[in-house]
């Protein structure tokens, strides 16, 4: 196998020195250590410029709804257990839009990576502010600056119970690469935040603004990123200092184990042909 | 009728017949209007005595009018055993007796109403209400995957078999996520159904749309209720007609089934796969709550089993599969759709409009290549499977009455019973697409057509216009959130004759 193997021939619809490049590039070394075949990758994602990825690496793609990424994903590895599902989603589309689904697809722990091109801004739609906005940041809709909270994704993830919560920067390839890797082992929901600058509309969070502040957890020695309490509160550091690495990991059972379907063949598999339901129908026989 | 308040006989007296009669307890509720309607007995003492408690009182009733219309006592027996099961030997027991002091029940025998119901022998029937004969069709078309909120009680019936079937069913946090997972599933090869009811649909339809242009089957059951909004949500309504033959914002083609009859609701629900699948759209199977909770008895089918011919490319042809293109143009304008992982390519779906290979374009070229395929042509393939509609009485009629859904029974019945004039009845089981050919044909030396529909609005009298030109000369509408009965209905006919 080689780097090509996972490159689409579809042209890059991205602005110059946008963020998504690197991130591309994070994401198909990833495919190529993980070491499976393209057929068996599906890669999902809703709207935004995060969204258009999938066509441009070589794996199966459903590029579906604002938002709705993360229903589509959970449905197709319970279909398919034998597939490695991948969402590669924004802080828009995960996080606001598809808020709910992202509370909930926690809860059901279905084993799927998520990876949120985190740029703190809607860039799609050309600069209106995003759940992860700094409070304070101006825009042309939010023109005395956002005045709502700033969403915690990692934190949130953590306290609704995620068993993998990381996060990675785009300037970072190779970290990347390696969290991908290790989130898409990780039997269960994964999330993997990636600080992901957008040139052309964010000029707060810049890749100079990220680089002042991120630092490596797998540096610090001791660091137990089994230890909930600690991990919430590196999940916090915001402002000051960002931490990058897997932030909280614990084993979690995922959801084709808790009801049953990881010991039967995959669903995609079941012979339909021919139906026997004089069974059924005994029961309502009077 | 067995009153078991005084507000009951206010609100219900007026549709007890003069033949008919009304139960209630005068020891537990003081009621001083005096009727040869009425039939006085103690349930509440007597349940009581049997079982200690005033909750046995449904089980006293019901042994009472077992005795008055001649049931004989073991069937009650067997019925309560069979309610009762899930609870301990004690409990049915008391339950029994209850019954039992009900059914021998001798004072006032003089005065007692007298019901003698012919006993008919029939073999052996199926007895299910509309939800769960969709439940099994949708089990014997193999759909594994039900993704649903709690709005019918089809989830109960296909959660209680989805061991057996291997269907996975879960509760997604709202409609949204049910669609969206819906389609997934599909995506990834297995056949899928969501079902919910008015305002869950309203919330599903921007995946409808997505399931228009990515050309991914879905069945979508919306058991319908009056609105707007929230409604009268346990009752009865067809006021959704153009809601749903226009849902899912842009242009794309959709089939919805409108089942009268149980019988229909089952096999339209395997049609609903079979055409879902083969032309890679979504199909709504559009039930009313009256339909889907009353229970009606049948012939049990022939079928021992259901035999379905899927529309993907299989294991065996995948392997030979090559430079694989989602959305290729082809003379039918349906691709060949392929299961993730069984090929040994690629496959791009996008919500956005594509091109053959699943990519994103604007180009205006490809936008009416696609349009073609996917609109125009696709529509044409779809209106050669179109269920014919159920025409009864025809031969002769002077008046047609048409419908759909639920006023399917009650409107065979009034035109059968109906004096006056010769009644045909035509019933539609798909409004959409249309079947305007047919009904030109059916309708072709009628000059008084009226349609007989559960809404304010007319909905099916316009659909009729706008598809075919044919103006009705009236519509029996019934917009209360209560089904048509025969006496409303024969009275509203008598009124237009």
């Amino acid at each position: 196998m080689d780097i090509k193997d996972f490159r689409s021939t579809d042209q890059i619809a991205w602005c110059p020195g946008c963020g998504n490049f690197p991130l591309l590039k994070a994401v198909q070394r990833a495919l190529l250590k993980l070491g499976r075949p393209s057929r068996d990758i599906v890669l999902v994602s809703g709207i935004g410029q995060a969204a258009k990825l999938p066509h441009y690496v070589k794996a199966n793609c459903f590029n579906g709804l604002h938002g709705r990424a993360l229903p589509v994903a959970a449905a197709v590895k319970i279909a398919n257990k034998n597939l490695n599902v991948v969402v590669t989603t924004g802080d828009g589309d995960c996080y606001g839009e598809g808020g709910n689904h992202f509370v909930h697809n926690i809860r059901r722990n279905v084993d799927i990576t998520v990876i949120v091109h985190d740029n703190q801004i809607y860039g799609l739609t050309k600069g209106q502010a995003s759940p992860t906005s700094d409070p304070g940041l101006v825009t042309k809709v939010q023109t005395h600056g956002v005045v709502l909270n700033r969403f915690n994704p990692l934190r949130a993830a953590i306290v609704l119970g995620a068993g993998f919560v990381a996060r990675g920067f785009v300037n970072k390839i190779d970290h990347l690469a390696d969290l991908i890797v290790e989130g898409i082992k990780y039997r269960g929901f994964a999330l993997i935040d990636v600080l992901q600058p957008c040139v052309s509309f964010n000029k707060k969070n810049t890749y100079k603004w990220y680089s002042e502040r991120t630092y490596f957890l797998e540096k610090e020695t001791a660091y137990d990123s089994g230890n909930e309490t600690t991990a919430l509160s590196k999940a916090t550091e915001w402002d000051e200092k960002i931490p990058l690495g897997i932030i909280y990991k614990k084993n979690t059972v995922p959801y084709s184990e808790r009801c049953g379907i990881d010991k039967k063949k995959a669903l995609v598999d079941h012979d339909i042909a021919n139906v026997t339901i004089n069974d059924v129908f005994k029961d309502f026989l009077i | 009728m067995v009153a078991l308040n005084a507000d009951s006989i206010a609100l219900h007296k007026k549709d007890v017949r003069t033949s008919g009669c009304i139960i209630l307890d005068r020891e537990k509720f003081a009621y001083d209007k005096e009727s040869s309607l009425y039939f006085d007995i103690p349930l509440h003492t007597l349940a009581k005595q049997a079982g200690g408690s005033e909750l046995y009182v449904n089980s006293v009733a019901c042994g009472f009018i077992a005795s008055l219309v001649g049931i004989e006592f073991k069937i009650v027996i067997s019925v309560l055993k069979k309610i009762f099961h899930k609870k301990d030997e004690e409990i049915i027991k008391k339950n029994i007796q209850a019954a039992k002091m009900g059914y021998g029940f001798k004072q006032g025998e003089k005065n007692r109403p007298r019901f003698d119901l012919e006993k008919r022998s029939l073999p052996s029937q199926l007895v299910m209400d509309g939800n769960q004969a969709i439940a099994l069709g949708a089990i014997a078309a193999g759909c594994n995957a039900y993704p649903m909120t709690p709005s019918t009680s089809i989830l109960t019936t296909v959660a209680h078999y989805a061991e057996q079937y291997d269907i996975v069913v879960e509760q997604a946090e709202d409609e949204i996520a049910a669609i969206n997972m819906a389609i997934g599933a599909s995506f990834a090869g297995v056949r899928s159904m969501v079902g919910t009811s008015g305002g869950g649909f309203a919330l599903m339809g921007e995946g409808i749309s997505l399931a228009g242009i990515t050309e991914t089957p879905v069945v979508v059951v919306d058991s319908q209720r009056p609105g707007p909004a929230t409604g009268l949500p346990t009752r009865t309504e067809q006021g959704d007609l153009n809601f749903l033959i226009h849902s899912g914002h842009g242009e794309f083609v959709k089939a919805v089934f409108s089942p009268g009859t149980i019988e229909e609701a089952f096999f339209l629900t395997i049609k609903a796969f079979y055409l879902a699948e083969k032309y890679q759209i979504p199909v709504m199977i559009l039930t009313d709550q009256h339909l889907a909770d009353c229970m009606h008895n049948m012939h049990p089918f022939a079928e021992k089993s259901i035999r379905t011919e899927r529309f993907i490319i299989s294991r065996e042809q995948s392997a030979g599969i090559k430079d694989y293109k989602r959305y290729k143009v082809n003379d039918s304008g349906i691709s060949p759709r392929a299961v993730p992982s069984w090929i040994h390519d690629v496959i791009y779906t996008d919500s956005d409009e594509h091109d053959e290979q699943g990519h994103i374009t604007e180009s205006a070229q490809v936008r009416n290549i696609m349009m073609n395929k996917r609109f125009y042509k696709r529509l044409q393939l779809v209106k050669t499977k179109i269920e014919k509609p159920a025409a009864y009485g025809m031969e002769g009629a002077q008046v047609v009455i048409l419908g759909f859904r639920s006023t399917h029974n009650v409107c065979k019945e009034a035109c059968a019973v109906f004096k006056n004039k010769r009644i045909g009845f035509i019933h539609l089981p798909q409004v959409w697409p249309f079947p305007d050919q047919k009904l030109h044909k059916l309708l072709d030396n009628i000059t008084r057509v009226f349609t007989v529909e559960n809404n304010a609005g007319a909905q099916l009298a316009g659909l009729l216009r706008r598809e075919t030109g044919i103006a009705v000369e009236g519509s029996i509408l019934r917009y209360d959130g209560r089904p048509f009965n025969l006496d409303y209905l024969l009275a509203q006919l008598e009124e237009r004759m």
